[in-house]
């Protein structure tokens, strides 16, 4: 069932509820990030601590002739200067990346794309560490490089890998799903077929906190300690166990608080691994933080396909099948973060919401000289590129066929009772009620008389725009047959700890860049055990104290560490109920739950607090037969699906006649992401996500010149969104839980970056409608938009 | 953290002080005021200087907005935050507050200066345009208490240098008044605070029989430096102010002006942008000269 909220504007005073479950409270961890006592990885000062600096590549590809420290060895402070001959030579000059390709720590034959980490240095400060990269001196053979992707396939484009054995071209993989045979059989017997070449330019996700780590190796112990901005610190563990051939138990990653992730912050960078050799090497703990234009030329990008897009249907607006060709720029390594089974992550559901027929796509990934990555930056595993596929390509079918976009979907929309659903590429949607939610958007949107206003100005000259998008993600990876990240399955564990007074711990895998994981999570347990969430402490980020999971990328957290957490607060309730029952000299059947306490059926005067059980269960009195001590449990959690939350955005745009500037004038996101543990957090995630959109819709791109020098490498030059280019987001819900789900709940942290960029696009083709155009590729500054008013809409790339 | 190179700091104490020092350490020494662009540069190693000479403790001395009747003059070290406040200077030339809107954020207001925007001499700068369209000149200090006052197109001899010696100092901007004016600036940029894909300042002043008696346009972003356009004052003068007339002016400043493509945009948009924004300053800037502003 799909409950329907009432629209009502949001208003702040309420947003401290003080709940004891789910609800809206003032997030815990925010007085100390507000007041400046958030301590993050630049934070951590150790004694005798060494700075490293990394000297990086001018050059997008070029053989490295020789490499002379000499001079850096001798310049004021400096401990040591590393080549990666000097890595070569204990074998660490290669890691793996996250999708099973390797990729340089330090460059050894030559350098692959601009910003390659090619020497570091360690130095007493980091000025001087700093200083003392200007002192190397490297001889470069300059290679033509492979900049444009649509050309790295040519017979006689330049080759980027010739690390990899019997390598002859820039290949990187070929992956397909759906059915061929049946969706051109679709095709061909279709009234309509509409085809769009859809471009979503590389972007970068430009955490306010760079990447950086502080090493600590301890010779006598023989363990490592380090502090790194990682969302997946268990994951990181165990690759850094594999690839530096560390004890996995010597070693304990510390992910303390982090400045924001979205992605960039699940790869295992050559930063950390050059700092934990420093540190290895010197003896002492070891600095690297990266700076801006480091962290925006060399450090995880998100995107770079270029997609042509077919969309088959009858003239009355049935959608029969969708038709997908795609041309995916990997860049340099395949860094991709996605699952061994899924090397092109979950673009699979580019089928969108829709009840198809049909529905194929083959992709081609290619290398090319830039940097490597295709993580996430919010995408949950190329979600994001699927949907805005999928809606874009939809809006153009609407324009030909003369339809609303609004009722073309709700026309094609798969139905409530179709769900669990299994669509053509094989995605078990879970469960799903399309139609209460677009409706709750149009509402909201006063969609009838936005067309009213719109054909208003239409006839006064004026270009207004209305888009639409409804998006479907699949978050929550696992389960874990399926799904890994070099062969560790996709599950979380959590422990619960009930302490003597009745405070709890609990202690996730998971790890927050901002998500509120402290307060969310309390919060869930809460709601099961009916301590207060601010009785309950969340600990999470710390290998050593906390039991092992995957991390937090692809809206995960809530979908899998969200049920772990309810399911350990429940085997701990469990237990609770049978001390309960001894302490009321009662069956445990004849007990019964109200939030807080056990009470005895039928007399609810007779009942035990979870503290006075707590209490009982650390106690010197008996305790029931077979039952051991303490009120604590653990769990991992495997989850037996993806969840499928969903949504409907309403984007209205102005666009300036004279000047081709996009204002945003309004922004309606109606989302449904299951149960809603806090609906001030889910808003401040909607909230973010929408602004991230407006940036790639609008402004976002991480471009190259002709010789491969990325022209992104500062905020002046790669812009992102300030308050002043968003609106007063409109936000509203709908509620269908996740059946599968203990409590229902389905992730929202990347819901409104992946349908928010279709929506803003499709309102800037709607407004330049009396133009002819149809579609029009991001980013969308004033320049790109008067191309498009012209008929001369170029893609950036 | 982006770190700069090592280089050495004092901070003037007076003008001369601040001259003084430059005339000992030469071009291996560089003026700071707000430092929004010399910093940033430094930080990326675009710009290695020894010495920084810190000017901002002579805000007292250059930091000023006085009007003599026929002249507004502002010192050196005014910030930007002050001309955006002044509702003096606002009354004469709206087209200050124009410009002081759409400059960066309020934190880089709050600190960064007339004079150091100036000197900085980057083509996309909006004051310089500003006081290309007002005619404004500059007072440079030399030596010695030399003084010497050029206008804005000899001021700027290329993308990023001035007329400024290595031992001089800018020191005051004067703005001449002109009764039965009115002004106005527009720029177009990708993003809030970002620099200006095209933006473009005019000035207009009228006779007692509502023609134009003088005008001026000036552009930012569209060249080497920003640009007035003498054609555009030679098109309007003696004409009665009216749309076609704007247009007019328009074509003369996109076929005048000479963008490239970059990031911001396609020289061909920057060319649509010079007319467009040129007929709509023009247009503001009579309004404002009817009315009194």
């Amino acid at each position: 069932m799909t409950a329907v909220q009432e629209p009502k504007l949001t208003t702040f005073d309420d947003n401290d509820q003080k709940p004891v479950g789910y609800g809206r409270m003032l997030r815990k961890e925010d007085p100390r990030l507000l007041r400046g006592r958030g301590r993050f990885t630049d934070d951590v000062q150790l004694p005798g601590m060494l700075h490293l600096a990394i000297l990086r590549s001018p050059f997008a590809h070029a053989r490295i002739v020789g490499i002379d420290t000499s001079a850096a060895e001798a310049a004021p402070g400096v401990r040591a200067v590393v080549t990666g001959a000097a890595l070569a030579e204990q074998g660490l000059a290669w890691m793996p990346t996250l999708s099973n390709d390797v990729q340089a720590v330090l460059a050894t034959d030559k350098v692959r794309f601009q910003g390659q980490e090619v020497a570091f240095v360690v130095a007493d400060d980091r000025y001087q560490a700093r200083d003392a990269l200007e002192l190397i001196d490297v001889e470069y053979d300059v290679l033509e490089p492979v900049v444009d992707v649509r050309k790295a396939l040519e017979p006689d484009a330049p080759l980027i890998r010739d690390d990899l054995e019997g390598k002859t071209n820039n290949h990187c993989f070929d992956w397909e799903t759906g059915d061929k045979d049946e969706t051109d059989a679709v095709f061909a017997r279709a009234d309509v077929v509409v085809s769009t070449d859809v471009v979503y330019p590389r972007v970068h996700p430009a955490p306010m906190e760079t990447c950086g780590a502080v090493a600590d190796f301890d010779a006598v112990e023989g363990k490592l300690r380090l502090w790194s901005t990682t969302q997946a610190p268990h994951a990181h563990r165990t690759l850094y166990a594999i690839v530096a051939g560390l004890p996995e138990h010597k070693i304990q990653v510390i992910a303390p608080d982090i400045g924001g992730g979205f992605g960039n912050k699940v790869p295992i960078y050559p930063g950390y691994v050059c700092a934990i050799v420093a540190s290895i090497v010197t003896g002492k703990p070891v600095k690297w933080m990266e700076d801006r234009s480091e962290n925006l030329i060399s450090t995880g990008f998100a995107r770079d396909y270029i997609m042509r897009g077919e969309i088959a249907a009858t003239r009355d607006g049935k959608i029969l099948g969708i038709r997908t060709n795609v041309l995916a720029d990997h860049g340099a390594f395949n860094g991709t973060a996605a699952p061994v089974k899924y090397p092109a992550g979950f673009f699979g559901v580019f089928t969108g919401s829709y009840d198809l027929e049909a529905a194929y796509c083959k992709m081609t990934a290619v290398y090319t000289n830039k940097a490597p990555g295709g993580v996430a930056y919010a995408c949950s595993f190329r979600i994001t590129e699927a949907v805005y596929l999928v809606e874009r390509i939809v809006d153009t079918l609407a324009y030909e066929l003369g339809m609303d976009p609004a009722e073309l979907r709700l026309k094609n929309f798969i139905k409530p009772e179709q769900f669990p659903y299994t669509t053509k590429t094989g995605w078990v949607y879970d469960s799903g009620n399309y139609e209460p939610t677009m409706r709750l958007a149009m509402d909201m949107a006063g969609y009838a008389d936005l067309r009213k206003e719109q054909e208003v100005k239409r006839a006064n000259g004026e270009l207004m725009g209305i888009g639409i998008a409804f998006f479907t993600e699949a978050v929550g990876a696992g389960p874990r047959k399926n799904m890994d990240i070099l062969g560790l399955g996709m599950a979380d564990g959590c422990e619960l700890r009930v302490h003597p007074t009745g405070k709890a711990v609990v202690r996730l895998s998971v790890k927050t860049q901002g998500q509120g994981h402290e307060t969310t999570f309390a919060q869930i347990v809460a709601e099961e055990i009916g301590i207060p969430p601010a009785d309950i402490e969340v600990v999470h980020g710390d290998t050593d104290n906390t039991p092992f999971g995957l991390g937090t990328y692809g809206s995960r957290s809530t979908p899998v560490s969200g049920a772990a957490a309810a399911l350990v607060a429940r085997k701990v309730r469990d237990k609770a109920q049978i001390i309960a029952s001894a302490m009321l000299e009662v069956t445990v059947a004849d007990l019964e739950w109200e939030k807080g306490r056990f009470q005895v059926k039928g007399d609810p005067g007779k009942s035990v607090t979870i503290q006075d059980i707590a209490m009982r269960a650390h106690g010197a009195g008996d305790l029931p037969e077979g039952i051991e001590g303490g009120l604590e449990a653990q769990i991992c959690y495997n989850p037996s699906n993806l969840t499928y939350p969903h949504g409907a955005y309403i984007c209205v745009v102005d666009i300036d006649p004279g000047t081709a500037q996009v204002k945003v004038r309004r922004f309606i996101a109606v989302d449904d992401c299951g149960t809603r543990i806090n609906p001030m957090i889910i808003e401040g995630q909607v909230h973010g996500g929408l602004t991230d959109g407006v940036g790639m819709a609008l402004m976002e791109m991480i471009a190259f010149d002709e010789d491969g020098n990325c022209l992104g490498a500062s905020l002046m030059d790669y812009l992102i969104p300030t308050s002043l280019e968003v609106p007063d987001w409109e936000t509203g819900y709908t509620v269908t839980p996740s059946p599968h789900h203990p409590i229902g709940a389905k992730g929202v942290g990347e819901s409104a970056t992946v349908g928010s960029p279709p929506a803003i696009v499709n309102a800037v083709v709607d407004a330049l409608k009396p133009f002819g155009v149809r579609h029009a590729d991001m980013p969308l500054t004033p320049s790109r938009v008067w191309d498009a008013m012209r008929g001369q809409a170029t893609p950036p790339i | 953290m982006q770190v700069p190179a090592p280089f050495e700091y004092e901070r003037a104490t007076t003008v001369d002080h601040a001259i003084g020092l430059l005339e000992r350490l030469g071009s291996s020494a560089r003026l700071v005021a707000g430092g929004h662009s010399l910093l940033p540069m430094m930080k990326l190693r675009l710009a290695n200087f020894e010495y920084l000479i810190d000017i901002n403790p002579l805000h007292e001395e250059l930091g000023y907005i006085r009007f003599t009747g026929d002249e507004v003059r502002v010192g050196a070290l005014t910030r930007h935050r002050e001309l955006l406040e002044s509702d003096e200077l606002a009354a004469v030339f709206p087209i200050f507050r124009d410009a002081e809107r759409v400059i960066a954020d309020p934190v880089v207001r709050n600190r960064g200066t007339l004079g150091g925007s100036l000197c900085q001499a980057d083509p996309s700068e909006d004051l310089s345009a500003v006081c290309t369209t007002l005619g404004a000149s500059c007072v440079i200090r030399g030596p010695g208490g030399a003084e010497r006052v050029v206008g804005m197109e000899e001021f700027h001899v290329g993308p990023y240098e001035t007329a400024v010696g290595d031992d001089e100092m800018l020191i005051e901007v004067r703005v001449p008044v002109r009764p039965a004016g009115g002004s106005a600036y527009e720029k177009v940029e990708r993003r809030a605070g970002d620099w200006a894909v095209v933006s473009a300042g005019a000035a207009v002043w009228l006779a007692g029989d509502g023609t134009v008696a003088d005008a001026r346009v000036g552009l930012a972003a569209v060249g080497p430096n920003t640009t007035g356009i003498p054609e555009i004052s030679a098109a309007l003068r003696g004409n009665a102010p009216a749309e076609e007339l704007y247009d007019q002016a328009g074509a003369i400043a996109a076929r005048s002006c000479d963008p490239v493509t970059d990031q911001r945009g396609s020289a061909d948009y920057k060319r649509h942008l010079a007319h467009e924004l040129t007929r709509r300053t023009l247009r503001k800037a009579v309004e404002r000269a009817r009315s009194g502003h």
